[in-house]
């Protein structure tokens, strides 16, 4: 296994090897810099021409939200930091879904966290309507949800145990929709909108009563009571068995093209992202390291992580094959390692340096900005054009 | 093929007020030496009910109602007859558990205790299974992670202080500490994101292919469990659904539930379509429906599917094909619960489209 | 109501008892000032009398009728206790969970005060406070045990209140866009409701300890007729020594009793607000065979055929078990 090399900086209440590698990443430092020439996309596809790399979402409906340069950076106490995201920027479109992917730790949350109001960016900025948003108070916090709303990964903990489906519906009815008057006539509408019928069953139940599923459509149905037009959605089907989540998933797409909703999808699973969404972002140690029409990114993958997380995706059509072959993955560009949860993103030059087969020494030593591959493609490599051809036998 | 845990006939209960859950029913399932079986359900279908029931760890208000499981490794029975998990005392149980049939448990973040550090949990499975003495039991215990692939650094910390992949891995040294014949692990990849969950996987290929003990993988996502598994066996609502090799159920998935779940994964590379997965709800175990449970789901239902009996039998030929394979019923044979629908010749590139 | 009867089903046997037990004194206490035949402080020419038709409970020293002292005395205590109870809740709930859901330094100095209260020694403080203090009936005494009791709970709906903050739920709530002293009350405390009812059960348990240990003492209003006021002039009286059972056992007895049910009906409420405790209750039962929660997982062919716990462990000393080898039904 790669152990990272160059100095590690002493972390004030870590042990030293702590930051070798194995920790939760949000105990790690990353303070490697956006070094080398920005390429001409990494602020000009959101400043200067944004509309060429995303034509494939812009082409659903209007721009709906833009975020700019978000960093987001958290102070650990005792001088320690930890960038949880670094330099994103990307736009949602109304009746266009944007997933967003990367491994636990990759700041996909985060993001979503910003966007949410839940967190303050470090700088940048989230736009909606043309203005940043506010949500210094209470109040504009509250009409900012109307707009938008985040629903939570978790089914099981994400619903009031003491409080039933009624409850949990009727309060952002009251909140978000105060003309209405026909209350529970609204809350059936929901229930009905998530087909969670007959409604009237479902009004009086309590949590524990319902199955993952069922709550998560519950999670839904009480975002969509706030009428928003962008949905975040944290790993909506992960901790839902899989024969239910393509049904949740059916569902999503449903919604967003009756209701146009911007869709923000973030998941781990690259499979379901190319399956639903329009454009794929791959978020690798707090950055972006690829991004793309959903179905170039699966199919052509042009960044050795992205590649790496295409093969790991369960594969039929390569049955056991990876797995006996001694831990070895093989990519459309190379081999790749396997073996690679001891590590995480690397602190100098290029996160995904301490574990890329290809990376050499600019690599280790410059992170690079997203490089721009076609109108609608970009991805944040030195070595693109090493990664995209096919290496005979080669393992590590 | 040497059995090693021969399961025939099981049923498990709860007993409640209302009536009794029938979590498991009849079920048979072979596990032979070295070998790799899948167990696949959803939440509900009673797939830990029966590992968990097999092994006797199940509290009140369960119940094994009916059936016999029976263990053949050589430690205990020393060639002779097969012990008998079922009539077993405490103390003979004791010295199955974790010896001879370990277990990796779901979510490891709950299983492992917070307050504990790495070492010491792994050294108490040691001691209390081994007689070591305390030096050799801490090498061992360094020995076990590397085996793993943890740095043996590793060993100070505590459980909240690595991530979920490395957690998952002390689950996984800890059940080997013993080196037992059988490993039941029990969705051991929920919660990882895929990378991780390749390297676990491969990690316990590995460790299958050094150590050779066979490993029953309960989990309900079946795309795994064809790369991974062996054999197959596909549970529903208590029942045995399917079993069969791995590439008999890819190929050509004879239950209809099978098949439905064989096509809720979105491909990778195959052609984009809209899914439809599985709709509805598993049933409600308290009552149990005559014949299959799956009718309410199932879209090739008839009538006569009410008056199925759950037994597992060779698919019934496809019409137009060749005479039916005679021969004897091997624990590689491709079997099926439902005598209604014929086996859907799948090309390979299609499976997942 | 139909949570209620809800809750009155699910409660154990023991719990049940608790609260008929109390109930029955609240019903003494509140029925108590109609029918008492006369007023406890009245003298009469009867002193010490055993207990006759005219004075269920006998007399005092002072020819007192102490039915009706009884009487007085379970309302006086059961109104201090209550109050005590009330006070105490509120304030603990409003310190614990306001620390938790605030954080930063609102924890810090609340955490703070709490700490101060809890290590200010109770008695010394009770009977100086209490001397100091002018006797105006019972007041004195809700305030002082009031002030020492509220820290306990405090901390442990702090520490409750921390968990529930971290789950989603709380999260989801603000996402909706509540306000957050409505998270706190609808979305927070609900679900503590079982820790703060056994939080109060607790601290009106300790009030009444506190209050008749107080009273015994003399440190209390020695006119007001509170069950701790009775033993106490019962003590003054030498009632033990001249064997006058009827002053001090009625009173004593009720004392006992009102603790008793509280202790019962703290225990009930502990197991009806986890589900998880309901279901690790010691042993269970399955097909009529006790099972303990660390007995591997019983099989039914085997309990049909077995004997109990104490059969096969006499069993097992018997020559055919040694040549058979392995116990059936289980072992100790």
């Amino acid at each position: 296994m790669t152990e990272p090399t160059g100095n590690v900086p002493a972390v004030g209440g870590l042990a030293p090897g702590a930051a070798a590698g194995g920790l939760v990443p949000a105990a790690e430092i990353v303070v490697t810099e956006q070094s080398g020439a920005p390429a001409v996309n990494a602020t000009a596809d959101q400043v200067g021409e944004p509309a060429v790399v995303e034509s494939v979402a812009a082409s659903r409906g209007p721009l709906a939200m833009e975020a700019i340069g978000l960093n987001k950076v958290f102070k650990l106490g005792r001088g320690a930091v930890l960038q949880a995201v670094r330099d994103v920027s990307f736009n949602l479109y109304q009746g266009a879904v944007i997933a967003l992917v990367g491994e636990s730790g990759s700041g996909k949350s985060t993001v979503a966290k910003l966007l949410a109001g839940q967190e303050r960016p470090t700088s940048g900025e989230v736009i909606v309507d043309g203005k940043p948003i506010n949500v210094r108070n209470t109040r504009s916090f509250r009409a900012y949800k109307s707009h938008v709303q985040y629903v939570f990964q978790d089914p099981f903990s994400s619903l009031n145990p003491v409080h039933t489906v009624g409850y949990d519906l009727t309060r952002p009815v009251r909140l978000h929709q105060p003309g209405v008057k026909d209350v529970p006539a609204a809350v059936t509408a929901l229930l009905e909108q998530v087909r969670l019928t007959p409604a009237a069953q479902f009004v009086v139940k309590y949590p524990h009563e319902l199955s993952g599923g069922q709550r998560q459509r519950v999670s839904f149905a009480r975002a969509l009571a706030a009428q928003p037009t962008v949905l975040l959605a944290d790993e909506p089907v992960s901790m839902l068995d899989v024969s239910i989540r393509l049904e949740m998933l059916n569902l999503l797409d449903d919604l967003r093209t009756r209701l146009s909703l911007a869709l923000l999808y973030i998941t781990h699973d690259i499979a379901s992202a190319r399956y639903f969404a329009d454009e794929v972002l791959v978020m690798y140690g707090g950055q972006i390291v690829e991004r793309g029409p959903a179905e170039d990114v699966t199919q052509h993958p042009a960044h050795p992580y992205t590649q790496l997380l295409i093969a790991s995706a369960p594969d039929p059509d390569n049955l056991g094959s990876s797995l006996r072959a001694g831990n070895v993955v093989v990519g459309p560009g190379g081999a790749i390692a396997g073996k690679a949860g001891n590590v995480g993103p690397a602190q100098v030059g290029c996160p995904f340096s301490n574990r890329c087969p290809i990376a050499d020494d600019k690599c280790r030593r410059e992170n690079p900005a997203l490089q721009l591959l076609t109108p609608v493609r970009a991805a944040a490599c030195w070595r693109l054009d090493v990664a995209a051809s096919p290496v005979a036998g080669g393992s590590i | 093929m040497a059995p090693i845990l021969e399961i025939d006939d099981l049923s498990v209960a709860y007993r409640s007020a209302g009536g009794d859950v029938h979590a498991v029913e009849h079920v048979n399932l072979t596990l032979n030496a070295g070998e790799v079986v899948g167990l696949c359900g959803e939440s509900g279908s009673g797939k830990s009910t029966l590992a968990y029931g097999a092994t006797r760890l199940l509290r009140p208000p369960a119940l094994i109602t009916g059936g016999s499981v029976r263990y053949r490794g050589r430690r205990i029975t020393h060639g002779g007859d097969p012990a008998d998990v079922l009539t077993m005392s405490h103390r003979e149980l004791a010295r199955i558990r974790w010896r001879e049939v370990a277990i990796v448990f779901q979510s490891a973040m709950n299983a492992l205790n917070p307050v504990l550090r790495v070492q010491d949990q792994i050294l108490d499975a040691i001691t209390a299974h081994l007689k070591l003495p305390k030096h050799e039991a801490r090498e061992k215990a360094a020995t076990l992670l590397d085996l793993v692939g943890i740095p043996r650094d590793r060993l100070r910390a505590f459980p909240h202080e690595l991530s979920g992949g490395m957690r998952q891995r002390v689950m996984i040294a800890m059940a080997l500490a013993s080196d037992p014949e059988v490993v039941i692990m029990d969705e051991p990849t929920t919660a990882l994101d895929v990378v991780v969950q390749r390297d676990i996987l491969a990690q316990i290929v590995e460790l299958k292919e050094t150590l050779g003990f066979a490993v029953l993988f309960i989990t309900h996502d079946l795309s795994l469990l064809l790369e991974l598994a062996d054999r197959i066996a596909v549970m529903y609502a208590g029942r045995l659904l399917e079993t069969g090799t791995a590439s008999a159920i890819m190929r050509e998935p004879a239950h209809p539930y099978t098949r439905g779940l064989l096509h809720s994964f979105p491909s990778l590379h195959g052609a984009r379509r809209e899914l439809i997965g599985i709709p509805g709800t598993p049933p409600d175990l308290r009552d149990t429906l005559p014949g299959c449970p799956f009718i309410p789901r199932c879209s090739y239902t008839i009538p006569a599917c009410s008056e199925v009996d759950m037994s597992l039998a060779p698919p019934i030929a496809a019409a137009g094909a060749g005479p039916d394979r005679p021969g004897p019923v091997t624990s590689d044979s491709h079997l099926t619960a439902c005598p209604i629908v014929a086996p859907e010749e799948v090309s390979q590139e299609g499976v997942l489209s | 109501m139909k949570s209620l009867a809800n809750i009155w089903r699910n409660l154990p046997l023991k719990a049940k008892i608790g609260v008929g037990l109390l109930g029955f004194f609240i019903l003494a206490a509140i029925i108590g000032p109609m029918v008492q035949p006369y007023d406890p402080s009245a003298q009469t020419p009867l002193t010490m009398a055993a207990p006759s038709a005219q004075h269920w409970f006998g007399t005092t020293q002072e020819g007192q009728d102490i039915l009706s002292q009884v009487l007085t005395g379970i309302r006086l205590t059961l109104e201090l206790a209550l109050a005590v109870g009330v006070i105490v809740t509120v304030l603990s709930v409003l310190i614990g969970v306001t620390s938790a859901f605030l954080g930063g330094i609102w924890d810090d100095v609340l955490s703070l005060i709490t700490n101060v209260f809890l290590v200010l020694p109770p008695l010394p403080l009770l009977i100086v406070l209490l001397g100091y203090l002018s006797q105006q009936g019972q007041t004195p005494t809700i305030v002082v045990l009031s002030l020492l009791g509220w820290p306990w709970g405090a901390r442990v709906i702090r520490a409750q209140t921390l968990a529930i903050r971290g789950r989603d739920f709380i999260d989801a709530s603000r996402e909706t866009g509540e306000k957050s002293w409505r998270i706190i009350l609808f979305e927070l405390i609900p679900n503590e409701i079982s820790l703060i009812a056994a939080s109060f059960v607790n601290t009106v348990l300790y009030a009444i300890g506190a209050s008749v240990a107080l009273a015994f003492v003399g440190l209390t209003n020695v006119n007001s007729w509170s069950l701790g006021t009775i033993l106490f002039w019962a003590q003054t009286d030498s009632a033990l020594q001249s064997a006058a059972w009827w002053w001090f056992v009625p009173a004593g007895l009720a004392v006992a009793l009102i603790g008793t049910s509280l202790v019962l009906i703290n225990s009930g409420l502990d197991e009806l607000g986890s589900p998880r405790l309901r279901a690790t209750r010691g042993t269970a039962k399955v097909a009529g065979h006790k099972i303990w929660p660390t007995d591997p997982t019983p099989v039914l062919a085997q309990l049909q055929g077995s004997r109990g716990r104490i059969g096969s462990f006499l069993y097992s000393f018997s020559r055919r078990s040694m040549l058979e080898g392995n116990a059936a039904g289980g072992d100790l």
